[in-house]
């Protein structure tokens, strides 16, 4: 248990009488990916919102290496060298795929007022960051928003691993995706767990979990529904429990299209 | 892109063009281009030596201006009290130098410390607040107006405050802020350079700078931005900060220059501002803009106001001038936004 990246114990937040989130316990291990399933309102939002450094637990303990921590910015978190990549707010449309890589950390050259941001070094590195985690892109100076829902999330996952984050938390990668695009995300999810990164990966959709996933939690209404290792659960088994066994034919649908793909779409 | 990188197939060469499109400020070039030959062939005066002094002098401090209220547009928010700030910063440094006695200079930083407090401020509140940028500029627009009467009647008894020249270091601050130099035969003032450096340094920080990154990343998306750690607040807080810093700026040139004040000059200028930089490329919805595309769309608005003059045009036609300016530009940053957020899913 001490080698875990990330742990939370009986972690819980409330907003005034409204519990969000209540005695949730899980693991980060370096290497593995964390699935966490729940229905809307399930309480996956408050959870990695805590772990983010968004918002603070009011309950429980949160450890990060072994020791307690609690956040109070998301700063602090990325610091500690847990980044997190949200569903729609992964990057800034209108700007560069370079520009957005290096938000926030740009590199510079030159000193005092005449610092100014190493365009080319920029632009380089970007190119050879996301080419090593396998991604193609045509142009690092076009917007991000000429790229596709996939590779917008591509480009944030590459990110985050390129500025040494430790665990990474994604938060719905694949919810606006089509069948093709999230099997891309899904290959670099495994691409960034099999670089060594803990990843936590928040999802509604067991299919997307089961393939990728070694550790599941079932979130339900603010609570956990249990916590499962990949080897005591089935696939049929988590999507029964996620979704009562209703829906069952429609997701199997897409398993099956997910499973099938591992090419670059776009 | 000089060593030659491995070519993608995908990638056509009619990018050029592409390219130019996506450049925020081509629109305004073309726009000033335009403007300019027309008044040159229509008059003759336009393009005298004189007459170019007195169109760059006209867009000068509106260019000032329009460059500060640009970054701000870009950071995603507007300052509607950007216009009166000039006037109020004028009167401040008027009041203390001719009321107080104070040295020139020390009247010029104090009204400097007033105007980065009152940008603090717009920024302070509209962050903490949460509230659209648009209603709480409105707000201090108001208040710095009623104030700026106020207190100008309180002190001299008028609603003008005059009488700078016989201040204490007149000299050497009108020398810096509101003298003219000469060039070729012909006398420019001063704020004409005051503009393009301001320009320049405000185009340099914005494209080459981390800081300049922030501006954009705050405007086109303030939740990824603080997810990614850039300091949003920060930024925002020193944009507002300064627009109210170049109001000083313009406003110390303008009573420099003048030796007096009206204490409702000011009002209206904020959608000049605003105006100048759309022209320029900037989107209202922020995160995409030009510095120097809005030092362009202020020199559209000076060589239209002083050729229309020149045209002896009555200067009615310039509202419809400018009109039809703003709506074009809008239409052709629209485009222009639409396709560099075009997605592909």
């Amino acid at each position: 248990m001490s080698s875990s990246l990330l742990e939370v114990r009986g972690i819980g937040k409330t907003y005034g009488s409204v519990i969000a989130l209540k005695d949730v316990s899980t693991v980060v291990n370096a290497g593995e990916v964390t699935c966490v399933l729940g229905d809307n309102g399930a309480g996956k939002s408050t959870l990695i919102k805590v772990l983010a450094g968004v918002h603070r637990h009011d309950a429980g303990e949160f450890l990060v290496d072994g020791s307690p921590v609690r956040f109070s910015s998301p700063r602090e978190a990325l610091d500690r060298g847990i980044a997190t990549v949200y569903q729609d707010l992964a990057v800034v449309p209108l700007m560069s795929v370079w520009r957005n890589f290096f938000l926030g950390s740009e590199p510079t050259v030159g000193f005092g007022p005449f610092r100014f941001i190493d365009r080319r070094k920029g632009r380089s590195v970007t190119r050879t960051a996301l080419a090593g985690m396998g991604i193609d892109l045509r142009d690092v100076e076009q917007p991000v928003g000429t790229l596709s829902g996939g590779e917008r999330q591509c480009v944030a996952i590459a990110r985050a691993v390129h500025f040494g984050a430790k665990v990474l938390i994604l938060d719905e990668p694949t919810a606006a995706l089509g069948v093709k695009q999230a099997g891309v995300v899904l290959k670099y999810v495994a691409q960034a767990r099999d670089r060594g990164l803990g990843v936590v990966l928040i999802t509604h959709n067991p299919h997307h979990a089961y393939p990728v996933g070694d550790r599941f939690l079932l979130l339900k209404r603010g609570r956990a529904l249990g916590t499962y290792e990949k080897s005591q659960i089935s696939l049929e088994e988590l999507t029964r429990q996620m979704a009562g066994g209703a829906e069952l034919e429609a997701l199997a649908h897409e398993l099956r299209g997910v499973e099938g793909d591992g090419g670059v779409g776009g | 892109m000089t060593p030659a990188p491995p070519v993608d197939e995908r990638v056509g060469s009619p990018r050029l063009l592409d390219r130019l499109v996506l450049r925020p400020e081509i629109g305004a070039l073309l726009g000033a281009l335009l403007v300019f030959v027309f008044f040159s062939a229509v008059t003759e005066r336009f393009l005298s030596t004189g007459g170019v002094a007195t169109w760059l002098d006209d867009a000068s401090t509106l260019g000032i201006m329009a460059v500060a209220v640009a970054l701000l547009m870009i950071g995603g928010e507007f300052d509607l009290s950007a216009g009166v700030m000039t006037a109020s910063s004028a009167l401040v440094t008027a009041i203390l130098a001719t009321r107080l006695g104070w040295n020139v200079w020390l009247a010029l930083l104090a009204s400097l410390v007033f105007a980065l407090a009152v940008g603090a401020l717009n920024g302070w509140l509209v962050m903490r607040t949460g509230l659209p940028s648009f209603i709480v500029t409105l707000g201090t627009f108001l208040a710095l107006q009623g104030l700026n009467l106020g207190v100008t009647r309180l002190v001299t008894g008028t609603v003008q405050v005059s009488g700078m020249r016989s201040a204490e270091g007149y000299s050497s601050a009108g020398y810096l802020f509101a003298s003219t130099f000469t060039l070729g035969g012909t006398s420019f003032y001063v704020s004409i350079v005051w503009w393009i450096l301001f320009t320049v340094i405000a185009a340099t920080v914005l494209v080459r700078t981390r800081f300049g990154n922030w501006i954009f990343a705050v405007g086109g998306s303030a939740l990824s931005s603080r997810a990614v750690g850039v300091p949003v607040v920060r930024t925002k807080i020193l944009l507002f900060m300064t627009t109210a810093g170049a109001a000083w700026l313009v406003g110390s040139i303008n009573i420099l220059r003048f030796t007096s004040v009206q204490a409702n000059q000011g009002i209206g200028l904020e959608f000049q501002f605003i105006i100048a930089a759309v022209i320029g490329g900037c989107l209202l919805t922020g995160g995409f803009g030009s510095a120097v595309g809005a030092a362009i769309g202020a020199l559209i608005f000076g060589m239209a106001r002083q050729g229309i003059v020149y045209a002896n045009w009555n200067s009615d036609w310039f509202q419809l001038f400018l009109g039809v300016m703003l709506l074009a530009a809008v239409l052709v940053n629209n485009a222009l936004r639409r396709r560099a957020e075009r997605a592909r899913r």
